[in-house]
């Protein structure tokens, strides 16, 4: 089969530069991996001011590593992936405003479970297809839970939104303050969890296979590997972590409304995602934060025209960091070691 | 670095003449509005409205500057705006807030404003029982209730339509607007016969099905609510294509549909067209012949200012009240207790702010689409003075508590 060996070659030249070191060295920690952290932590008593925005921006880089695991690893391309952020901001919002269940670590836990379960259930159907009908359909199924939320508007509140939500404090001690202080160390220890759950999928037989079924499907068919359920595994798994997203959305807002599951949010993850580069896990931190902050301030520089600067960002990107932001660093540092040997 | 949009300091000229017995005070006013997306040009309204007031009236606040700080709340998901706020109270400091397009969006940050104390100046967002969500909002501009509740008694009253039909689309300030005229229709003694909903705001359907329903059903009067522009001109279309006028039904609805800005893209089909409305640029009262002028001459001959240009105006006035009562020196509890009770003779009428709910009361008018030269024009055929808000006068639904 010269054509199927042909892509391979292809594929494999493609890929992030971790795959060239050796497999038993690849899930070790380095050290620069403790960056994003000392910045996360050291953000905290640089900006104190700025900690409400923190807290979306760690949320986004939640969502977007959620996006990471099926896009970046098991090849699924969707357009539909606030479906699952916006089940577990309601599952959040609803379990407070409708059934008093007001303590917000559990509240977390069962909107991260209503989404992985609308994963699974949503992706029993869709990961029977590959390429554009996947696409098209992933965009169903979020227009899909976008009307129904629409039409129960007596339990969801539609499009002028859930009102109601009353989180109490953190371990029965920490408010959400006005500046967000408490919010953003329960954020950021959330975030801590899932990207030390994402690492550990990732790097995990279970996640090498993903690349494997990303890179070669018909390969790993041939070797007997149970493709589909592999795939609905990450999926429910990817549209958990969605759903933690969601759900701290939720609390920390303490209002959700139906743009939750709008277009809109499944397309900007994306975008953030491409532009930090997918694939790494750590394109999820570098997309976040520099498409947040760029658009953040350009906002605050022209309320009326700040989407040119944002527009104009993303199109140097395209043009000349075709695999992120990231992949751009990885890729100038091999020039520069070719250069010198 | 930082850049900010200084509003203008009409006061500097005024400093020169004046004994500075009292600290000149800058006034931080935090506005929160869609700067871009599809409700830019909403915003763009509501910010001319107040620039053009800050402009006209800037010398009236003696020595006290009045700085805009402006943020774009982007969709209506409440979420962008909350942040927005959020950072206006505890980073800009600001005196006051003021702005909101979209109902959610104000929502959303009443939990903020009342915890950080901020007055809140609400400039659009028309969903009825938004200032009860906390006792420092204020609202100058408008509820769908004002205007569909009392079409409801007009049209049975006035009109004779002893039964009737509503289309509307399918979003809260439609339905809000359906439910105002049904209680008003019903309570005058009318039979609602259907109501339909015609699709979402974002894309105009093909309204010949639900109007040849209402068609089929010969009600009296069809009432519909749909968003200016592009929705109102179709609605307009079809109706006279279908020839329900010949079949013997009068088009009725909330002066939406004959905004100013989208009025002369409506083509003939719209004359004689019943809307019943708090404000239209065509008002020929001194104020307001003074603020269509003026805007002309700011922004161009072809521009018009529409209902929410007056609301910005207004809300301005508002907070102008607020600094001047207060002496530059803003207070919260003092700055709401400065706005219940104000009078201001608006471009619109008379308006004043109910003492009780903090709502706007307004006289609302009955618009009648008229061809004057070239153009469409709205002429006023009557005026119901002064309405509260029905839906809190009468404690329905969600305005109960």
């Amino acid at each position: 089969m010269p054509s199927l060996v042909g892509s391979h070659t292809r594929r494999q030249q493609m890929q992030p530069t971790q795959n060239n070191q050796h497999p038993s060295r690849r899930h070790r920690w380095h050290l620069a991996e403790a960056l994003p952290w000392v910045i996360a932590v050291g953000a905290y008593f640089v900006f104190p001011d700025y900690l409400a925005f923190g807290t979306q921006i760690l949320i986004t880089i939640i969502f977007a590593i959620s996006l990471d695991l099926i896009l970046g690893y098991a090849g699924i391309v969707t357009l539909g992936h606030a479906a699952y952020f916006g089940t577990g901001a309601y599952a959040a919002g609803m379990l407070s405003a409708h059934l008093g269940w007001n303590e917000p670590i559990s509240g977390l836990v069962l909107a991260g479970t209503a989404a992985a379960v609308m994963g699974w259930i949503s992706g029993l159907v869709l990961l029977r297809y590959r390429g554009l009908a996947l696409i098209m359909l992933t965009l169903a199924t979020a227009i899909l839970l976008y009307e129904l939320a629409n039409t129960f508007e007596d339990i969801t509140g539609g499009f002028d939104g859930l009102l109601g939500i009353h989180i109490s404090p953190l371990l029965g001690k920490f408010d959400n303050d006005l500046w967000g202080h408490n919010y953003y160390w329960y954020t950021l220890t959330v975030l801590v969890i899932v990207f030390l759950a994402a690492r550990r999928v990732v790097f995990s037989p279970f996640g090498r296979s993903l690349i494997g079924i990303r890179d070669n499907v018909q390969r790993m068919h041939a070797i007997g590997t149970p493709v589909y359920r592999r795939l609905v595994t990450i999926y429910t798994i990817s549209a958990g972590l969605a759903g933690i997203a969601g759900g701290l959305f939720a609390q920390s807002n303490a209002f959700v409304t139906l743009d939750v599951l709008g277009f809109a949010r499944s397309g900007t993850i994306l975008v953030i995602l491409i532009l930090g580069g997918t694939g790494r896990l750590y394109g999820a931190f570098v997309g976040a934060v520099v498409y947040m902050v760029v658009e953040d301030e350009l906002t605050k520089l022209s309320p009326e025209f700040w989407e040119f600067g944002v527009g104009l960002v993303l199109v140097l990107v395209v043009l000349f960091a075709r695999r992120g932001l990231l992949g751009f660093i990885t890729d100038m540092n091999e020039l520069m070691h070719k250069a010198r040997s | 670095m930082k850049f900010r949009t200084y509003g203008y300091a009409g006061a500097l000229l005024a400093l020169s003449s004046l004994p500075a017995e009292t600290l000149a005070a800058t006034v931080r006013v935090g506005v929160v509005l869609t700067y871009t997306g599809g409700a830019a040009q909403l915003g763009q309204q509501i910010d001319r409205g107040m620039n053009l007031y800050i402009k006209q009236h800037g010398s009236e606040l003696g020595e006290h500057n009045i700085e805009l700080i402006k943020r774009d709340s982007k969709r209506p998901g409440g979420d962008i705006a909350k942040t927005a706020v959020q950072e206006l109270i505890t980073r800009d400091q600001v005196d006051l807030l003021t702005g909101f397009v979209f109902s959610p969006n104000a929502m959303a940050s009443a939990p903020l404003v009342t915890r950080g104390q901020v007055p809140m100046v609400i400039m659009n967002a028309g969903t009825a029982w938004i200032p009860s969500l906390s006792p420092y909002i204020v609202r100058v501009s408008f509820t769908m209730w004002q205007f569909g509740h009392p079409m409801g008694g007009y049209a049975y009253d006035s009109l004779d339509c002893k039964s009737a039909a509503s289309g509307y689309t399918d979003y809260p300030p439609g339905k809000d607007s359906v439910a105002a005229f049904k209680h008003g229709f019903e309570r005058a003694g009318g039979e609602l016969v259907d109501s339909i909903p015609m699709g979402s705001p974002r894309e105009v359907p093909d309204f010949t099905p639900f109007f040849q329903r209402v068609k089929d059903a010969k009600p009296d009067c069809f009432y519909v609510f749909v968003p200016g522009g592009n929705h109102s001109t179709a609605v307009v279309k079809t109706f006279a294509d279908l020839g329900m006028k010949q079949a013997g039904i009068r088009l009725i609805g909330p002066g939406d549909i004959t905004q100013d800005t989208k009025l002369q893209s409506m083509g003939e089909d719209a004359v004689g067209l019943v809307t019943m409305h708090h404000y239209s640029a065509d008002y020929e009262t001194p104020e307001n012949k003074a603020f269509v002028q003026a805007w002309k001459a700011e922004y161009g001959a072809d521009t018009t200012p529409d209902f929410m240009g007056v609301a910005g105006w207004d809300g301005m006035a508002a907070i102008f009240h607020v600094i001047r009562s207060q002496n530059g020196k803003i207070d919260a509890d003092g700055a709401i207790q400065a706005l219940r009770g104000w009078k201001f003779n608006s471009p619109r009428g008379p308006i004043l702010i109910d003492p009780d709910t903090r709502d706007i009361v307004q006289d609302v008018h009955i618009h009648k689409v008229v061809k004057s030269g070239d153009r469409l024009a709205i002429q006023v055929v009557g005026t119901i003075p002064q309405v509260k808000d029905p839906c809190k006068a009468l404690s329905l639904g969600k305005c109960a508590n």
